[in-house]
């Protein structure tokens, strides 16, 4: 019981780590991802075939996997960010499933549907399973909190303002003199390496990795939890992580004692019922629960009537 | 003829019979962007729910090919006004990202409502089995051949309607202008139904006939969003003829690929496609401006 809470936290902490990563593109820079799975399994192949073809050390096998997630970002950023944002939505749905169709059939690199296994972790086979457990914890914890200082201070700075300027009016921000492309692209960038790094901590935490993981379903997942804790709130995506993981585990302990359906029923169940829960959420609290607080300037001449 | 022009022949062919059927969703995918203006990635399901009602009338209620393949069309299209209804109009005012989030559960939701009903199993439909007509070196399946005279069948009647009824012209005003459209007296609200109807019609009429050359299960829709967008987005995000030639284009250059790539990379070309477009141009070969 004891192992299964620490591995549901890493979950938690992993997907916390990718809410916060959407919360750059999405939340700060008001950009669509609906790819977000592609770069994070861009991270997570990244490092295990690093790791395990060139032998490279975990941390930088995890750095290397980052940084590619990262890369991709500003590719497709560059392609699409100067058109409307609906290109934006279709090249990165597009490119999640590509990432999938090329991971099941690049069978020479990928070894296919039957994906890598015997990824290294930090100390597993010298450690007790729950002592790996604990480590793992510690260090997506450590990676989790370090990531969310960076993103506070990132949201505070002027770099944050202008991408928050863009987000409301990318028109406004041009005037003011701001390369709104060049923001964007960045945004980009720095929320698909943090994706990446989750796709990474991912791989060498479970030790496998294959296509059938990296569904379109995870996304939703994300988007869920960062909108349960408000969009453009660092802090929420957080809290909103582990109320997902909260959900969906309890789901998986509900559904069996429902009379009368099958295991496959049971699966469609919860997927229904995540996607249920997502569309409530977008209609009734399409900026999150916990909305950002936005510091009202009241407009010249109105203070004096206060 | 040397083998490997006979080679591209059988693939050209394949390819004009595989991009006609690809059109109709697209043009489904087109048509409710040209009035509603946001990528309905719904679209996918909705071509799975077709491609199950017509499973439902041709198997189980026996019916054969062109009646189950009218089911498709009335039953996608009738899912598809109540989902929007229900579903995609309130979000549409939160702005594009969100309405693109939500079709995306929504598709996510009907897929799975399908699985609970119907389970995993890859399922076909009852057809007669044919020997492959051939013409030379070139064969072709009759099945394919009905398939196509199903498609072009579609297409005109589309095109009939939206050019020569007064509703088809409303469509086209709202689409051209909303505002004006409105002005005139044109009830978007019906418009928008309307659209639904038609495009989540086609898209089911599509997924159906993509199902009739293989099998079909829950994720038939989903599988072929990529090469149907990527018809869409060559052609020109919004045109109906665009999404035609895009659908042709998109239709031969998968097949084409096939002489050095594995037929599993299918939509992985059309994701090429669509980068290449958006790069060079990205408006698409009939389309509007895209920025």
């Amino acid at each position: 019981m004891e192992n299964y809470l620490i591995a549901m936290a890493v979950t938690a902490g992993i997907y916390a780590l990718m809410a916060l990563g959407l919360n750059v593109i999405w939340g700060l820079a008001g950009m669509v991802n609906l790819g977000l799975v592609g770069f994070f399994a861009v991270g997570a192949y990244v490092t295990a075939l690093s790791t395990i073809k060139l032998g490279v050390p975990i941390a930088m096998g995890m750095a290397l996997g980052a940084l590619a997630a990262s890369a991709v970002g500003v590719f497709v950023a560059l392609i699409t960010v100067r058109l409307r944002g609906d290109y934006l939505a279709i090249v990165t749905l597009g490119f999640a499933e590509t990432i999938r169709i090329v991971s099941s059939n690049a069978i020479w690199l990928t070894n296919g549907t039957d994906g890598i296994s015997g990824i290294a972790g930090p100390g597993r086979g010298t450690l007790s399973p729950a002592a790996f457990n604990l480590l793992y914890l510690a260090v997506v914890g450590a990676i989790v909190a370090a990531t969310y200082v960076l993103a506070e201070r990132l949201r505070a700075s002027p770099f944050g303002r202008v991408l928050r300027a863009i987000r409301d009016d990318e028109q406004v921000a041009a005037v003011a003199g701001k390369h709104v492309f060049a923001f964007k692209v960045r945004a980009f960038a720095l929320g698909a390496g943090a994706l990446g790094l989750a796709g990474a901590l991912y791989a060498h935490y479970t030790s496998y990795i294959a296509p059938e993981i990296f569904v379109p379903l995870l996304t939703l997942y994300i988007k869920l939890a960062l909108l349960a804790g408000g969009l453009g709130n660092n802090r929420g995506a957080i809290v909103g992580a582990f109320v997902v993981v909260f959900l969906l585990e309890s789901t998986r302990f509900v559904i069996p004692h429902v009379p009368g359906i099958s295991a496959v029923q049971g699966a469609a169940l919860r997927e229904m019922m995540v996607a249920a829960l997502l569309i409530v959420m977008l209609r009734y609290y399409p900026q999150g629960l916990v909305p950002e607080r936005l510091r009202i300037i009241p407009p010249p001449g109105s203070a004096t009537q206060a | 003829m040397p083998p490997i022009v006979e080679e591209i022949a059988q693939l050209v062919v394949n390819g004009v019979m595989t991009g006609t059927i690809l059109a109709v969703p697209a043009i489904g995918l087109t048509t409710i962007y040209a009035v509603l203006r946001f990528p309905n990635f719904a679209l996918a399901s909705h071509a799975t729910v077709g491609a199950f009602a017509g499973y439902v009338a041709n198997v189980k209620l026996g019916l054969p090919i062109l009646p189950a393949v009218l089911c498709a069309f009335l039953v996608a299209g009738a899912v598809g006004v109540v989902s929007d209804e229900a579903i995609l109009k309130p979000v549409r005012p939160a702005g594009f990202i969100t309405t693109a989030i939500a079709s995306i559960a929504l598709t996510i939701a009907l897929e799975n409502v399908l699985r609970f009903g119907f389970g995993n199993d890859l399922r076909g439909y009852d057809l007669p089995i044919m020997r492959d007509w051939r013409f030379g070196p070139i064969r072709v399946g009759p099945q394919q051949v009905e398939n196509l005279g199903i498609a072009v069948a579609a297409m005109a009647a589309l095109f009939t309607f939206l050019a020569f009824t007064r509703t088809g012209k409303a469509m086209r005003a709202v689409a051209d202008n909303p505002m004006l459209a409105g002005i005139k007296g044109i009830n978007a609200d019906v418009m928008g139904r309307l659209v639904n109807f038609v495009g989540m019609g086609l898209a089911g009429l599509g997924g159906m006939l993509i199902g009739l050359d293989t099998t079909i299960d829950p994720l038939t829709g989903f599988r072929a969003i990529l090469s149907v967008f990527a018809a869409a987005v060559v052609g020109g995000l919004g045109s109906i003829p665009g999404a035609v030639v895009g659908a042709l284009t998109v239709g031969v250059g998968e097949e084409l690929c096939l002489l050095f790539l594995s037929p599993d990379y299918r939509g992985a070309v059309g994701f090429v496609a669509i980068l290449l477009v958006l790069t060079l141009r990205p408006r698409g070969i009939l389309g509007q401006r895209a920025y």
